[in-house]
């Protein structure tokens, strides 16, 4: 240190800083002696005792799965339950040879042994002893063999498990959806109280509904005994069961929908034009979520996903279909309410128009002769709208069918809701950097082209037009209740958007659409149920063009069915959309008498229709605004 | 750069040996810890290890062939690059058991946060250096303040508590050292203290749920015994049951039956533990003391401010890291994820202070040549 003061430069270190550095020096030896104290105190003072806890670790976290919500419909009627079951759980850790014990699982349990080899090795980060599931919901027969065969299988045992009980099926299936076992992408996307092995909501509402209802684990911290008995709990987390929803849907109505749909491929929605209330939600092919509530084998899901039906697809929000001759309604409205025609304004039509070198036909060949646009819409001419198409345009068309809920999502509380497609000359440039042809226009306004639209997105269209013009959210879920009954949210009308239309413009369409029904020209008549004003509008779609005809099987070149309707035209109550998807058949012969079914079982079950919270619930504005509407019945 | 002869009779071997043997044992021990059934040889994240500190060894010496006090000049640029890459974490972040910190650079995958820490040190020596010396007010720590504060907020959001912890506790020392009055911090701390509980409830209120459930297990471990306070019992087991002489290298049952959380990162003091016994322990924690101590002395040789307070930042770095993780494995502090310094696996680290090492040869290995 003799060289310390030869040198002395303006940032000397003064000896104030020397003197911390005692000070720090202290500090080091203070903090490493408190934890040298400490290692003495764990390994040797307790170390015994420690390594005894180390030899007998017997400390396990044993997880409580917490019951998912109940889901009623909105009178009430259990759709969604959970039953009791016996889960199959194997611990690794306690096994000697895993593998004979393994053997035996898959000899009792009637599995085979690969799959089971395949589960124990599946979750990654597994606390130590936390069970694995060997095997959901074991039969009865397994339960006894588990329970006799004991000493052939160490470290499996039987855990008490509540299971997915779906009372009805295969009804409403893709609006309830399904749970299944939590994925690793799940788990690692943000965070959650997931673990390997738990279930979760799939599809439908049990997975958009997933947090309200999959509530919180609990769990145990228990000390067992060296054949894994559980000798004391030393800690307790309660579990925390889902919320419970009741739902808007009506499972009365749904099962007649079911029913009128039968063995056809389709969709019926049908929604409460006065709130955006689904009361009806099928879709055909339907698949049993009950089986994904036992787990779903994987030769079964295969099945499923490969089915070319695609029983998993919910088609009431997925399905984009072209909507045909429904569509007219959108054109007519946007043609009235622009003022491009008035109701007196009259075309001819002789089966067909010649438009720029191509021959568009009308549906009936001999053609329909000179009409107004209500007789137009009564028997669907389709000359008329080929001239009152090219009058509107198509920027108009698509600014009208998306104020009527068409090519924008509906907002409903579902995954995977497709939009459909309206066309205008943006999206022509920005899809296919091309123009729009005028030829098109033609094509649009029959709802036929680039056109299309979900059956939830039609029945949207219908009530709107049925309400007087408001866009409400369609929902489904009417109330979301705590497990021991609080309420938790109650979901009041959602008003997303009014269409602006004149009363002129409704009071027209409504009136010939009534004509649709209640006429003996009209093509929906079939949808007629006594003592009941029905107004709809019927829709046969090609469901291919021309030029790719050639390529399809002779079912899927068929044509697709609509019909949309609601009811009473005075007040109405339910607007409904049906789709029969290739058909081959016209929407007044398939998809009318389907929507007949739906009116008349809600129409004659009973004088007051189930309306459980009927004086408490809000008065919407769209009642308020048909009562002051003069009758529509008088022929224009 | 002209070579000098003296660097090479006052080479410090001392301080390279005591963090090496450091880096020795810790390797050995991701090696145990990482090692399953099944797999044969060394895991391939002991051999990241492995080949992490080899690189920082090299990082080490290159360290040496410049003059420390050029850094002095250039720790704003050093510490402002670091701010950089730290905020571009989020934008372009790898996510890692449920929060985002690296940055994926081909082959490798950096933590900018680590090597925040030795910006912090480098940008806090130089702002002392240049203070005029002698007891200084609190005013003085208020510029450290801000810059442990700019870097220590997005690591928070990362979420990363444990090195925004480290980043503060490295602030504190070097603010202390650097010469401000202890009376004075105090003054300062005086207004937080009694905010704090009228700003409490406030904030709580804002909280998502598991948020507040975080804090309150942090607060008291006990109150989740599925969770963390399962961990901190798993670890004191696996501590305690190594004894006076340990289960031996590979024989830690509480690290093979994977009782331990995060057993070759923030708990890997526990694995150690459980095979080297009571005695493994001192000797470990002698190294470590060694190694602060060494810092301590080549701090008060040093013949610059600057030199002085970036080894002992330094040293800090490598004293409350080591002192936290064994308290917290230990069950003396509540857990906290700060890893055991050249010992847990995690390259960033192990090459910081390495590197931070070097830094502290260079200015042992300059002091005659002023």
């Amino acid at each position: 240190m003799a060289s310390r003061n030869v040198y002395v430069t303006s940032r000397e270190v003064p000896p104030e800083l020397q003197r911390r550095l005692v000070t720090t020096a202290l500090v080091v030896f203070v903090a490493f002696a408190l934890v040298a104290g400490r290692l003495w105190y764990l390994q040797v003072d307790r170390g015994g005792e420690m390594r005894d806890r180390s030899e007998n670790n017997r400390i396990r976290i044993v997880r409580l799965p917490a019951a998912r919500g109940v889901v009623y419909d909105r009178n009430g009627e259990i759709l969604i339950d959970n039953r009791p079951s016996f889960d199959a759980i194997f611990v690794p850790e306690d096994a000697r040879d895993r593998r004979l014990v393994l053997r035996n699982a898959a000899h009792y349990l009637g599995e085979d042994e690969q799959t089971l080899h395949q589960r124990v090795r599946g979750p990654k980060k597994r606390p130590p002893y936390e069970g694995i599931v060997l095997r959901r919901d074991v039969d009865w027969q397994g339960v006894v063999a588990i329970e006799t065969h004991q000493l052939d299988l160490p470290a499996v045992s039987l855990q008490v498990a509540p299971k997915r009980y779906y009372p009805f099926g295969t009804l409403g299936a893709h609006l309830l959806g399904y749970v299944g076992e939590v994925s690793d992408r799940e788990l690692a996307d943000g965070p959650s109280d997931y673990r390997p092995g738990d279930l979760r909501g799939k599809a439908g509402l049990e997975s958009a509904w997933d947090e309200e209802l999959h509530g919180r684990a609990g769990g145990q911290q228990v000390e067992a005994d060296a054949l894994s008995r559980r000798v004391r709990v030393l800690a307790e987390v309660p579990d925390l069961p889902g919320s419970n929803l009741t739902l808007t849907l009506d499972r009365d109505l749904q099962e007649v929908a079911d029913r009128a749909l039968g063995p056809a491929d389709g969709a019926v929605v049908a929604l409460d034009p006065r709130n955006g209330e689904v009361l009806v939600m099928v879709s055909h092919p339907a698949y049993d979520p009950n089986v994904f509530a036992r787990g779903i084998r994987r030769d079964e899901w295969h099945t499923l996903v490969q089915d070319k039906r695609h029983p998993i697809a919910n088609r009431a929000v997925q399905g984009q279909y072209p909507p045909g001759s429904t569509f007219k309604i959108a054109v007519a409205t946007g043609a009235l309410d622009t003022g491009v025609i008035n109701p007196a304004t009259s075309f001819s039509c002789g089966g067909g128009l010649q438009f720029g070198g191509h021959y568009f036909h009308c549906w009936r060949k001999g053609g329909h002769g000179t009409m107004a646009l209500h007789a137009a819409i009564v028997e669907s001419c389709d000359v008329y709208f080929y001239q009152v198409g090219q009058r509107l345009g198509v920027d108009k068309i698509a600014d009208y069918a998306r104020r009527l809920g068409l090519g924008i999502p509906s907002g409903i509380r579902l995954d995977h809701e497709k939009t459909g497609t309206i066309p205008d000359t943006q999206w022509k440039r920005r899809r296919f950097n091309q123009p729009w042809f005028a030829g098109e226009t033609l094509s649009v306004a029959i709802g036929q082209g680039y056109v299309t639209a979900t059956p939830l997105q039609m029945a949207e269209l219908t009530a709107i037009i049925a309400n007087g013009g408001i866009r409400y959210r369609p929902q489904y879920v009417r109330r979301v209740e705590a497990p021991d009954g609080t309420v938790k949210r109650d979901f009041a009308p959602d008003a997303l958007g009014d269409a602006h239309l004149k009363p002129a413009t409704l009071e027209a369409v409504r009136a010939a659409m009534r004509d649709v029904v209640m006429t003996d020209r009209g093509t929906g008549k079939k949808a007629r149920v006594v003592g009941i004003e029905v107004a709809g509008k019927t829709g046969t779609a090609q469901a291919v063009g021309e030029e790719n005809m050639a390529q399809r099987d002779a079912h899927s070149r068929r044509d697709h069915a609509w019909f949309i309707a609601f009811a009473p035209v005075e007040n109405p109550e339910m607007a409904i959309a049906v789709l029969v998807e290739h058909a081959g058949e016209h929407g007044g012969t398939v998809a009318a008498p389907i929507a007949q079914q739906v009116f008349q079982r809600y129409f004659t079950r009973g004088a007051t229709p189930p309306e459980p919270e009927a004086p408490t619930a809000p008065e919407s504005p769209a009642r308020e605004a048909h009562a002051v509407r003069p009758p529509t019945d008088h022929p224009l | 750069m002209r070579f000098d002869r003296r660097l090479i009779t006052h080479f410090e071997w001392l301080l390279p040996l005591l963090a090496l043997a450091v880096s020795g044992l810790g390797a050995l021990t991701v090696y145990s810890a990482t090692h399953g059934p099944g797999l044969h040889g060394p895991s391939p994240l002991a051999v990241r290890q492995l080949t992490w500190l080899a690189g920082g060894t090299g990082a080490m010496l290159a360290v040496l062939t410049f003059d420390y006090r050029r850094l002095e000049r250039n720790a704003g640029v050093v510490y402002v690059l670091v701010l950089l890459m730290l905020l571009a974490v989020p934008i372009v972040g790898r996510m890692g058991g449920g929060s985002r910190r690296w940055i994926t650079m081909g082959p490798l995958s950096i933590q900018p946060s680590e090597f925040m820490k030795l910006a912090l040190v480098l940008v806090l020596a130089r702002h002392f250096a240049r203070t005029p010396p002698g007891p200084l007010g609190p005013r003085a720590a208020l510029l450290p303040f801000v810059l442990m504060l700019v870097p220590a907020i997005p690591v928070l959001a990362q979420p990363d508590l444990g090195t925004a912890i480290v980043l503060a506790v490295i602030a504190l020392s070097m603010v202390l050292l650097g010469g401000v009055r202890v009376r004075s911090l105090a003054a300062v701390a005086v207004p937080f203290v009694v905010l704090a509980p009228l700003l409490g409830p406030v904030v709580w209120k804002h909280l998502k749920h598991h948020q507040q459930q975080r804090i309150l297990t942090f607060v008291n471990p006990e109150a989740d015994p599925l969770g963390a306070g399962y961990h901190v019992i798993q670890s004191k087991i696996a501590v305690g049951s190594g004894m006076v002489w340990g289960k031996g290298f590979m024989n830690g049952t509480q690290n093979h039956l994977n009782f331990l959380p995060e057993q070759h990162t923030d708990f890997i003091f526990s694995v150690f533990a459980e095979e080297w016994g009571f005695v493994g322990c001192l000797v470990l924690m002698a190294l470590y003391l060694a190694l602060v101590l060494r810092g301590i002395v080549i701090a008060s040789r040093a013949r610059d401010r600057f030199g002085v307070l970036l080894v002992l930042g330094v040293t800090s770095i490598v004293f409350w890291q080591a002192v936290i993780n064994v308290g917290m494995t230990t069950g003396l502090l509540p857990v906290v994820g700060i890893p055991l310094p050249l010992f847990s696996y995690g390259g960033s680290s192990a090459l910081c202070l390495l590197v931070g090492a070097g830094l502290a040869m260079n200015v042992a290995m300059r002091r005659y040549f002023f």
